[in-house]
């Protein structure tokens, strides 16, 4: 373990016997690809900027007036594995220092396999950083939730905002990574349940071989069709970053590129996100995107639901936490909560370009029976996890 | 000669014949508008504009002194509350009053301002004549909503991240209590007795009504306009009537004001407005209720008596908040 512990934040001076400790943890990968420091320079859209501990710090630090004024200490804790084997004995490190809440940034992979060890260990796991599917449905876990959006989530917005433009003939392009097929059946789902039309769904492949022209040129895979929109599912991000404006119809880019549907846009101006922005930028050095958002939102959850709840049990913490009672402030206008049969936070969705917001999913007009939230991934009838 | 072009005329012939003599009783409305970086002054009556007075960046709060001579007004980018003279319809005066002011209230000798300061998480009191800011508090994050007791010896501060009101002695500069009240609360308004302050909670969707005795929350006010979910109520703007006996508070995405009867503490009528209604404001004999519709820029005006909506003016972009001098 690299850096087991190393940093915890204590943000409060000593208060009287009476205060409680409010210890959260913070778990990741030292190796994690998706924070290599080329990938990082490239800011893919809709991808981590840096690691998401950052927006943890921002809501521990903005957290720490309430919880001081309340006799609530608040601690975040880190703990960095050197590889997916290691992740166990870190977590047992932050259980050591009192943390019942984690946040967890992991693989997919990484992230069901240590939620599948460490159901009844009376540790709630916030996921922050994976966006499959299989995690909310098969692999879902009673002390899992989910702050990070669903791939459905995402596609379920994108879906609402093609819809809402009639921009319903969409060539699709999907990448070789399983990501990207995951992508690409949640994407095909919603435009099954919004009515818009694939014309065609095309393979391709990051490469200049001209032995396989037909799966790297971007001209090529965009001819012969009509269409709307180009969708394009690239977990990577080269490939849809660099086949916008090179499409052979003037059509936008959607998905991966383009226009992408993300949890959080720096670009957004209302809901108090401009403050946020600001107290991110200043102390992270850096715009907030998605990945931050979720792990502030995370602290943000625990801290709202242990201060809501007087007596501070654990327990009685976590039922509040997970109840349909809680507002979570998101700062993105709507009320924040987790989705029982799941474990998912249920959270507009910005549909999002270089520098601004086209909209917020849910897009007027697409109702549900209680909350419009619901209408992104999988509502409760659709769900197939099973606590 | 249009009625407009008569007022104006007016007005300034009236500035140049006698400079010294205050301007009384107007009618003007007054309206800042976040976006336009300006003040939009309207005729009490025929509701044309007068003028449009160009302040310091995001004009928002405002508030007048008590002779209504001269209208204060923060202007939040530019980090001042610029002076308007309600005679000249000018900016006579500039005091800076730190970074990112939102709202504020004015002493009732308008010899000090309490703002709140958005990136300082902070209360501040500035001297108005010596343009030093005195003292800053600290009120939790991102601060907003600012009433001071008509005795001026406590400020109420609210925190919309924090979820609390912080109750501040004046003398002191020191914060007295911190009370949680519901999700994001915004602003305020006191019953005449000074006994409840009722404190509107945008993200709850629901006013606080807060014992000043014993700082406890005694009571919530929830609302349910026809047509709306509840998510869709985001109060902020709330005013009472000088007999204590409503209560006006905006509905925000509802796109309604509410009517609230303050002793039995329930709702008592809804009237459609804007998009977004967000600040409030009564005219002095009470008959009419100003709106400021943040995503429609234009003002409703309600009467009070029908629960009417009598019209809706075009203002500039994001009206924030109206003041009137009658």
């Amino acid at each position: 373990m690299k850096r087991t512990l190393l940093l915890s934040l204590a943000l409060l001076a000593a208060l009287p016997a009476m205060a409680r400790e409010l210890n959260i943890g913070y778990l990741d990968l030292a190796d994690d690809p998706r924070y290599d420091a080329t990938r990082l320079e490239r800011r893919f859209q809709g991808q981590p900027w840096g690691r998401p501990l950052a927006g943890a710090e921002v809501a521990v630090e903005e957290s720490s007036f309430a919880a001081e004024a309340l006799g609530l200490t608040l601690k975040l804790e880190t703990a960095e594995a050197d590889d997916a084997d290691g992740l166990g004995a870190a977590l047992d490190g932050l259980l050591a220092h009192g943390a019942r809440f984690v946040l967890v940034d992991l693989p997919a992979p990484a992230l069901a396999q240590l939620a599948a060890a460490t159901r009844g260990r009376g540790v709630t796991l916030i996921n922050v950083g994976a966006s499959a599917d299989a995690l909310r449905g098969a692999q879902c876990q009673p002390h899992l939730l989910h702050t990070a959006a669903s791939e459905s989530m995402l596609a379920d917005a994108l879906g609402q905002y093609l819809v809402s433009r009639k921009w319903r003939k969409v060539l699709a392009l999907v990448g070789p990574l399983p990501a990207d097929r995951e992508r690409m059946d949640a994407f095909a789902r919603s435009a099954k349940r919004y009515g818009l039309k694939i014309v065609a769904e095309r393979p391709f492949k990051l490469s200049n071989d001209p032995r396989e022209r037909d799966l790297g040129n971007i001209g090529l895979l965009t001819a012969g069709e009509d269409y709307d929109a180009v969708y394009i599912a690239d977990s990577d991000g080269e490939f849809a970053r660099d086949a916008q404006f090179r499409t052979v119809l003037p059509r936008p880019v959607v998905g991966s590129a383009g226009l992408v549907a993300d949890i959080w846009q720096w670009g957004w101006e209302r809901n108090g996100a401009p403050q946020l922005n600001n107290r991110f930028r200043k102390s992270a050095k850096r715009e907030m995107s998605g990945a931050d958002w979720a792990a502030w939102v995370a602290v943000k959850g625990v801290v709202e639901a242990s201060l809501r709840v007087a007596d501070g049990d654990d327990a009685a913490v976590l039922r509040y936490l997970r109840g349909g009672e809680i507002i979570i402030d998101g700062f993105k206008g709507a009320r924040l909560s987790f989705r029982a049969w799941d474990g998912q936070l249920r959270q507009p969705v910005f549909l999002g370009y270089g520098n601004g917001v086209a909209a917020s999913a849910p897009v007027d007009g697409f109702l549900h029976p209680t909350n419009t939230l619901d209408t992104l991934g999988a509502d409760e009838r659709d769900s197939t996890c099973k606590f | 000669m249009s009625f407009r072009r008569l007022t104006l005329a007016t007005a300034l012939a009236g500035v140049l014949a006698a400079p010294l003599v205050q301007a009384k009783d107007t009618g003007y409305i007054f309206v800042s508008s976040e976006k336009d970086n300006a003040v939009t002054v309207l005729d009490g009556k025929s509701y044309d504009v007068v003028k449009v007075i160009k302040t310091g960046k995001r004009a928002r709060d405002m508030h007048f002194d008590a002779g209504h001579t001269r209208l204060y007004v923060v202007a939040s980018d530019s980090g001042r509350v610029d002076v308007i003279d309600v005679a000249k319809l000018e900016v006579v005066d500039r005091i800076p009053v730190g970074e990112d002011p939102e709202m504020f209230a004015l002493s009732a000798d308008a010899g000090t301002l309490y703002v709140s300061s958005e990136e300082d998480s902070a209360l501040t009191v500035v001297d108005a004549a010596s343009k030093k800011i005195v003292r800053q508090i600290k009120v939790g994050g991102e601060p907003e909503g600012v009433l001071l007791t008509p005795d001026g010896k406590t400020a109420y501060v609210t925190s919309e991240v924090a979820n609390m009101v912080s109750v501040v002695d004046v003398a002191s500069g020191q914060s007295q209590a911190k009370i949680v009240v519901g999700n994001r609360p915004r602003r305020f308004a006191l019953t005449p007795d000074g006994k409840e302050l009722w404190v509107s909670n945008e993200l709850g969707g629901s006013v606080s009504i807060v014992d000043t005795a014993t700082h406890k929350v005694v009571a919530t006010v929830k609302f349910e306009p026809k047509g709306f979910r509840a998510d869709d109520v985001t109060p902020v703007g709330l005013t009472m009537s000088r007999d204590g006996k409503t209560v006006w508070v905006a509905l925000g995405r509802a796109n309604h004001v509410a009517a609230v009867d303050v002793a039995a503490r329930k709702v008592s009528d809804y009237v459609l407005v804007g998009k977004r209604a967000w600040s409030v404001a009564l005219d002095r004999s009470e008959a009419r209720l100003f709106v400021a519709n943040g995503l429609s820029d234009d003002v409703s005006v309600i009467d009070t008596a029908t629960h009417k909506a009598l019209r809706a003016i075009k203002t500039g972009r994001v009206p924030h908040t109206v003041a009137i001098d009658d």
